[in-house]
């Protein structure tokens, strides 16, 4: 037998996920249908994180390349496998199998299977053929079958008018995205069209195109990924889908974005210059601080997650702006350190933002509520979702020992190492970066403890709540692995950071230190006076402390439990609507960061005295990226095509004229510039 | 060589977990003792927090009926963290075996998340006064999180570590003498330090006053041993506090790894006098000023972030100078 490589491997994978779309098509309608349907992508996705593995850890260093006979005529369709594309295949396959095997539980409930069935398969194929491109042509056109495919599943339930809404916003940002992307290709493919990977990295680009190039590429993946601007469409679409369908958008394809974004960077470009830094942490502060700003401000517990992602980018964009920063001066080991980071909490954010979608859904399934201001006390209903939702919740706020937490212990830990910097732009913008990475992380914290509360704990605020049961054990399974992954990455990052070491290593030339050699499995980016964490002792000394209190309190004083009515200052009030809502939660930071970020208005109207009318406290927000930036744009097409229209009613002479007064014109350019 | 230098480390490591434990309730007793006196009032004995900490683990513990597991295991949880980290804040000697499991930004996320559980258990019993608690408390960590980081940063510039105990040994070293970023750095922690432990004029640990309320709102439904470990770990997080300054800026008497046994115990000495000296100034400086409305504390904790900000960036900038 043929010894197959992780490329054959992956090809056949997608074109085992293409026929099971075409499958679905044929059998969509039947209530079954999704046993075959997921339990297919479930297989795939597991067979090509499987060999992706193999490939990272057994051959880093190898690439295998292939072209098939399709695309562009004198190029070919070119496929390639590194260690970048291995690493990412890994994170997506992972992401799609979990998803997979949510959706054989949750996909129960889907109203119209049909429309989810055919696409889900193909979505996947498309992500994995992006990573596999190695040319112009094949990665658009893989990336745009990823685009579409999600659109279709965004619209699946299209019934609903905000849905419909979120599609037609998509599906414009992808077209912007795509076409940023296209002209990027085409300046780095240079007058000669060399379209191939390959060409591109062998004659590299002009550092004034570069910086073009850059710039279209930071638009191109941003809008994909959700960078501030471009990140409107993102809190509509992704809810919007089914939720393992969320769970692969946030979780999943916004990482694919990233892959992007680091190929055109750190691979295609040439040589790295320092002030492409400058863009990439700017817009990665901006949109994480932002992005958790909107989280707190939101009720729609998918939203809050949508907006969370935009957060989660935005850092990893920062820790690929260090790294550039890096790189561009030769400083070799803070660029592996920063790289490290970025790539550690790509796996992490795809981890802990699928398993909570998968909560969200399961909060959706048993209550049929999105809106948190009608949810509560779900804990007692749905205890294991509430334990697995809470440890995704931990992991997101950058806790230790969990997983978020080491990642952005590295990203910290690379910012130190930048007063070596000898730019000043730098050595400004850097501490100021820095200091927006420790809000936003403060700003995590105080959101998922909002989502958390007001979803999962308190008194069940609708009936809807206080009927939830809790959901199938497919759906369950699918959180815990996610779960436990998220654990054992918190507290063994030593593993991980080996592993994406290759990949480090192709990128910034070298890598961060061996970490599984340090004893007892520590973390040390650099030296071990310098800094060291070690996530499993963390963990073993605060499991060890609770459970010795917990033993000597239950032993030698107290271990007697009464349940009485709830305390409540003496005033204890039976109506759950005076607990704290997520509206009141928020209201003291939208006091402190609101005016700035959202223009926030707070209007009371107290009646008179002796009149019986309820107070009201009217908030008003404002989304000043939608009114300052797409407002004046939208405005500005309309009267564009307003203008433009008058040309459709024009007599048969005049278009004639103006077809004559064109060629006049052409043929006068061609006159002066032959 | 290496098993006396294990032996030592593991001995001294154990008896800074114990002190400290045993250290934190007469810490709280001393500083109430002398705000009472400050304020002419007899106040109660110094060992009272440790007859209060006796009385209500022996006592039945309460749970509200709407409570859920969360409630029963958050006391547990936020005791484990906060000890841990306060273990690992050197007191009276340096050699701490296991300090190098977690530095400084480690022990700040580890009270982060004791206060993540905290705030978690004040919304769990679904009452007003815990939301009001857990919603003010993330307002507040929300500004002071960032601003200790911002500490973090200056100091790690300054000693090129975030080790404690590195940090700790290149303070003590003549080389760096007086630093404005060190001064700024020193205000801001001290401002918050203040808004973490609670204390006037940001919150007040005294009252219960339905509206005044943040930490004591979020715990207002424990009671009995429940009540005790969060008693015991605001102790001990008051503790961490002061140990923290002392060790960052009045490093000396800190027993160096490896110094003979009466080099640890005039280190213990040191560190109780260092304790006493931080509580008198707090207890005085609670005595003189008001409490502030709610959201001024934005404005507080706003120059302590601002002050720790000006203090990285003057470390980048004047790194090339």
């Amino acid at each position: 037998m043929k010894n197959w490589s992780a490329l054959d491997v992956t090809l056949w994978c997608i074109l085992a996920l293409l026929i099971t779309a075409v499958v679905a098509i044929a059998i969509g309608r039947a209530r079954w249908a999704r046993w075959p349907v997921y339990g297919a992508s479930l297989t795939i996705s597991g067979t090509v994180c499987a060999y992706s593995l193999v490939h990272l850890i057994a051959q880093p260093a190898v690439a295998w390349a292939t072209v098939l006979p399709l695309g562009l005529p004198w190029i070919g369709a070119n496929f390639r496998i590194d260690a970048l594309a291995a690493f990412f295949l890994i994170v997506i396959n992972l992401g799609a199998a979990a998803a997979s095997l949510y959706g054989l539980g949750y996909g129960r409930h889907e109203s119209a299977p049909e429309r989810v069935l055919p696409f889900f398969p193909v979505f996947l194929a498309g992500m994995n053929m992006v990573l596999l491109a190695a040319d112009a042509f094949t990665f658009l056109l893989s990336w745009e079958f990823m685009s579409l495919a999600s659109w279709a599943l965004v619209m699946t339930h299209h019934q609903e008018e905000d849905n419909r809404k979120a599609g037609y916003v998509y599906i414009v940002m992808a077209s912007f995205g795509t076409l940023a992307l296209l002209l990027a290709f085409g300046l780095m493919a240079g007058p000669e069209g060399g379209y191939a990977f390959a060409t591109m990295r062998a004659h590299g680009t002009s550092p004034g195109l570069a910086g073009l190039v850059l710039a279209l590429a930071l638009l191109g993946t941003g809008s994909k990924a959700g960078l501030v601007p471009l990140h409107v469409w993102l809190p509509l679409a992704h809810p919007a889908a089914p939720s393992h369908v969320s769970a692969l958008m946030s979780g999943v394809m916004t990482k694919v974005a990233i892959y992007g974004f680091i190929r055109i960077t750190f691979d295609l470009l040439g040589p790295v210059a320092w002030w492409w830094a400058v863009p990439v942490l700017f817009a990665g502060a901006v949109t994480a601080t932002l992005g958790v700003l909107s989280a707190l401000m939101q009720n729609d517990i998918k939203r809050v997650l949508a907006y969370s992602t935009i957060e989660n980018i935005g850092l990893i964009f920062v820790a690929l702006g260090l790294a550039l920063a890096f790189q561009g001066n030769g400083m070799k080991a803070a660029a592996a350190l920063a790289m490290t980071a970025a790539l550690f909490h790509v796996l992490n954010h795809s981890l802990f933002k699928s398993l909570l979608f998968f909560g969200a859904g399961a909060v959706l399934t048993a209550t049929g509520e999105r809106q948190m201001e009608r949810l509560g006390g779900l804990l007692n209903r749905m205890p294991m979702t509430g334990l697995l939702f809470l440890v995704g919740s931990v992991a997101i706020s950058a806790l230790p020992p969990l997983n978020g937490f080491a990642s952005e212990w590295l990203m910290l830990q690379a910012i130190l190492l930048s007063p070596e910097l000898p730019q000043w732009a730098l050595k400004l913008l850097v501490p100021a970066v820095g200091a927006m990475l420790a809000l936003a992380a403060a700003l995590a914290a105080a959101c998922f403890v909002r989502a958390f509360g007001i979803s999962f704990l308190g008194r069940p605020r609708s009936d809807a709540a206080t009927g939830a049961h809790e959901v199938d054990r497919l759906s369950i399974v699918a959180m815990a692995i996610l779960a436990v992954l998220c654990l054992l990455a918190g507290i063994v990052p030593a593993v991980i950071i080996d592993a994406v070491a290759p990949v480090v290593q192709a990128l910034t030339g070298t890598r961060m230190p061996v970490q599984t050699d340090v004893a007892w499995l520590s973390i040390v980016p650099i030296a071990e006076s310098r800094s060291s964490y070690n996530g499993l002792l963390v963990f073993i000394f605060i499991a060890a402390s609770a459970s010795l209190a917990a033993f000597a309190i239950h032993r030698l004083a107290s271990d007697k439990l009464r349940r009485a009515p709830a305390w409540d200052c003496g005033f204890p009030d039976q109506n759950p609507a005076t607990q704290y809502t997520a509206d009141s939660f928020a209201q003291p930071l939208r006091r402190v960061f609101g005016g700035f970020a959202f223009r926030a208005q707070e209007d009371l109207h107290m009646p008179l005295p002796g009149d019986g009318s309820p107070a009201r406290l009217t908030v008003r927000l404002h989304d000043l990226v939608w009114e300052w930036i797409y407002e004046p744009v939208v405005r500005l097409v309309n009267v564009l095509a307003e203008r433009l229209n008058h040309l459709q009613f024009l007599t048969i002479r005049r278009y004639l004229s103006l077809v004559f007064g064109l060629l006049v014109l052409l043929l006068l350019i061609l006159a002066i510039r032959p | 060589m290496i098993e006396t230098s294990l032996i030592d480390g593991i001995s001294i490591q154990l008896s800074q977990m114990l002190l400290v434990l045993a250290l934190s309730p007469l810490l709280t007793g001393l500083v109430r003792k002398i705000k009472a006196r400050l304020l002419r009032r007899q106040g109660p004995p110094l060992l009272q927090p440790y007859r209060d900490l006796i009385r209500l683990v022996r006592k039945e513990a309460i749970v509200a009926e709407s409570a859920s597991w969360l409630f029963r295991i958050v006391p547990y949880i936020v005791f484990a963290a906060t000890w841990v980290a306060a273990a690992l804040v050197p007191t009276f000697a340096t050699g701490l075996l296991f300090s190098w499991s977690a530095d400084l930004i480690v022990i700040i996320a580890l009270l982060g998340s004791a206060r993540f559980f905290l705030a978690l258990a004040g919304m769990d019993v679904g009452t007003s006064f815990g939301g009001i608690g857990s919603s003010r408390e993330a307002m507040i960590a929300t500004l002071a999180e960032p601003a200790l980081i911002m500490i973090v940063f200056t100091l790690a510039l300054v000693a090129g570590s975030t080790q404690l105990s590195t940090i700790a040994g290149i303070m003590l070293s003549p080389g760096v003498g007086l630093r404005v970023s060190l001064g700024m750095a020193l205000i801001a922690l001290v401002i918050v330090a203040i808004a973490e432990n609670a204390r006037i004029p940001v919150d007040n640990p005294a009252t219960h006053l339905e509206l005044t309320m943040v930490h004591e709102a979020m715990v207002l439904e424990y009671s009995g041993r429940h009540l005790a470990l969060i008693e015991l770990a605001a102790s001990l997080k008051l503790l961490l506090y002061f140990s923290l300054i002392a060790c960052v800026f009045v490093p000396w008497g800190l027993a160096p790894a490896g110094a003979p046994l009466h080099v640890h115990l005039i280190g213990v000495a040191v560190y109780v006098a260092k304790l006493g000296v931080a509580g008198f100034l707090l207890a005085a400086f609670e005595t003189m000023i008001a409490k502030m409305r709610v959201f001024r504390v934005p404005d507080f904790l706003g120059a302590a972030f601002m002050l720790g900000f000006l203090g990285t960036l003057l470390l980048f900038v004047s790194r090339s100078l």
